[in-house]
């Protein structure tokens, strides 16, 4: 497979399980090698190190208040606690947990969680930001608010996503590129696009027409993709 | 839990326990057996009160023993399972020996370890150290090890260096494993405090606990050695409490064990 990244693209990795979706963008972040091929990065160093993950799993270090949690990457990075600590509330904020900064993550419903994890993805302003599955162990109601901030603040900052589902919808809510995968082997079955004036043209465009066709699309396109494999 | 639930958890053992000692009392005066035999409680809290100044003695010495093990217990077990985490060749070399030394009985090796040192009090340091290192050394190693693979990613992600990792998200995961064998570890130290003086017998030149035991036997000092016996339990029961209390403590604003109370 061939994918190429454009700064500020929304990319969405459409598949059923065992298609390698994870792994790849494991691969991207540099947790496994690949066994063949690159995974080459702007020649710029930075931008290599400018990326945020989001687990499946919330994965928060119980031990740690949210504020400790989402100013992880700072810390570990040498910015002085003071700092990092001023930053992560920043985010917190923008995640909607103003307030729950000194909460534990036991205190937190499976949501709020889930919004600490995404504040400490982007507590470090990361150029690249790559979500396994984040949503898909959320109830429906909790999801498509989550989706709705998540596609607020990428539309406001613009860092470039890649974006792990194994939902149609969620894939055609959120991304403007989706690629749909097939297993065995993993590869690329096909790209489709949901340009962005469709999801501008309408307020309601989980409810809209167009919505439906685009997720009628991605559904064949991925039918057809299991079928061959 | 409510409060009605958290009284009879206080009430129903202390009922029982005061039913045994009346049930016990009764039996000793109503059938006359001799104090050399089975003294009443009564006889024994008597004595206890009467024989204070030398039993508070002993009683200070095995304290002394046993914290002093239990520490050394602690930072030595919590050093090594640290060592072992950072090296898989130390792990396996060493692991080893450390069940040799936790399956060898302690009154086995305990006369070995009084005649190869001089001073009584390290010699009996030393044994309550053995029987107590094992539980922290192997809890902790469990703990360090276990932390959540996707935490260790983004650790590697974010560049976290070996240090940072052990800092920041071996040891607080380590936390709970460390304290749970802490407990475990406190009453080992007693118990092996006890043992080691039983075996070093009345040659002893430190005399603890146990000392007094086997004094009060030889004497057919019986109240007394029921005396010293009650002394041996409150302090382990005590150290049990005042080891949950820490954990409970440290634990409880994050970790899910140490909600539901103390005395688990």
């Amino acid at each position: 497979m061939d994918i190429a990244l454009a700064r500020g693209d929304f990319l969405a990795l459409l598949g059923p399980s065992g298609c390698g979706k994870s792994t790849l963008l494991r691969m991207i972040a540099g947790l496994i090698p690949p066994t063949a091929g690159e995974i080459a990065f702007p020649a710029d160093p930075e931008a290599r190190r400018s990326i945020g993950f989001v687990f499946q799993e919330p994965t928060l270090m119980p031990w740690a208040t949210a504020l400790r949690n989402a100013a992880l990457p700072l810390e570990l990075a040498g910015t002085p606690r003071r700092e990092a600590e001023a930053r992560a509330a920043e985010m917190l904020a923008r995640m909607g947990l103003k307030g729950f900064e000194h909460a534990y993550p036991r205190a937190l419903s499976g949501g709020m969680k889930m919004r600490v994890s995404i504040a400490r993805a982007l507590v470090t302003r990361p150029r690249l930001l790559l979500m396994d599955e984040p949503f898909a162990a959320l109830d429906e109601i909790t999801r498509f608010r989550l989706n709705q901030d998540l596609l607020a603040l990428w539309q406001d900052e613009r860092f470039t996503v890649v974006f792990v589902t194994h939902s149609v919808f969620e894939s055609v809510f959120l991304a403007e590129r989706i690629l749909v995968m097939a297993p065995r082997p993993g590869r690329v079955a096909r790209e489709l696009r949901v340009p962005p004036e469709d999801r501008a043209a309408e307020a309601e465009f989980r409810t809209s027409a167009r919505y439906a066709a685009h997720c009628r699309e991605v559904s064949h396109a991925l039918a057809a993709a299991m079928e061959a494999a | 839990m409510t409060g009605a639930a958290r009284w009879l958890r206080w009430l129903a053992p202390g009922v029982l326990g005061l039913l045994a000692l009346t049930a016990w009392e009764v039996a000793v005066r109503v059938n006359e057996v001799p104090p050399f035999i089975l003294p009443g409680p009564v006889l024994v809290a008597q004595t206890l009160v009467a024989d204070w100044n030398s039993l508070s003695v002993s009683l200070l010495i095995t304290l002394q023993i046993t914290f002093a093990a239990l520490a050394v217990a602690a930072s030595l077990g919590l050093l090594l399972a640290i060592l072992f985490t950072q090296s898989r060749v130390i792990e396996m070399s060493l692991f080893p020996y450390a069940v040799v030394l936790q399956v060898t009985p302690i009154v086995a090796i305990a006369p070995l370890i009084i005649i190869w040192v001089d001073d009584v009090r390290a010699a009996l340091l030393i044994c309550a150290w053995i029987v107590a290192f094992f539980p922290i050394l192997s809890n902790t190693t469990v703990g360090l090890n276990s932390t959540d693979p996707n935490l260790r990613d983004l650790f590697r992600l974010y560049g976290a260096s070996r240090w940072q990792v052990l800092w920041r998200l071996q040891l607080p995961s380590a936390m709970p494993y460390f304290l749970a064998g802490l407990r475990i570890s406190g009453g080992l130290a007693l118990i092996g405090a006890i043992v080691a003086e039983f075996v070093a017998g009345t040659g002893g030149a430190a005399s603890g606990l146990a000392y007094r035991i086997l004094e009060s036997g030889y004497q057919l000092q019986i109240p007394r050695m029921f005396a010293a016996l009650v002394l041996v339990s409150g302090t382990g029961i005590v150290i049990f409490m005042a080891l949950s209390l820490l954990s409970h403590l440290l634990l409880r604003r994050w970790h899910d064990s140490a909600g539901a109370g103390e005395g688990r």
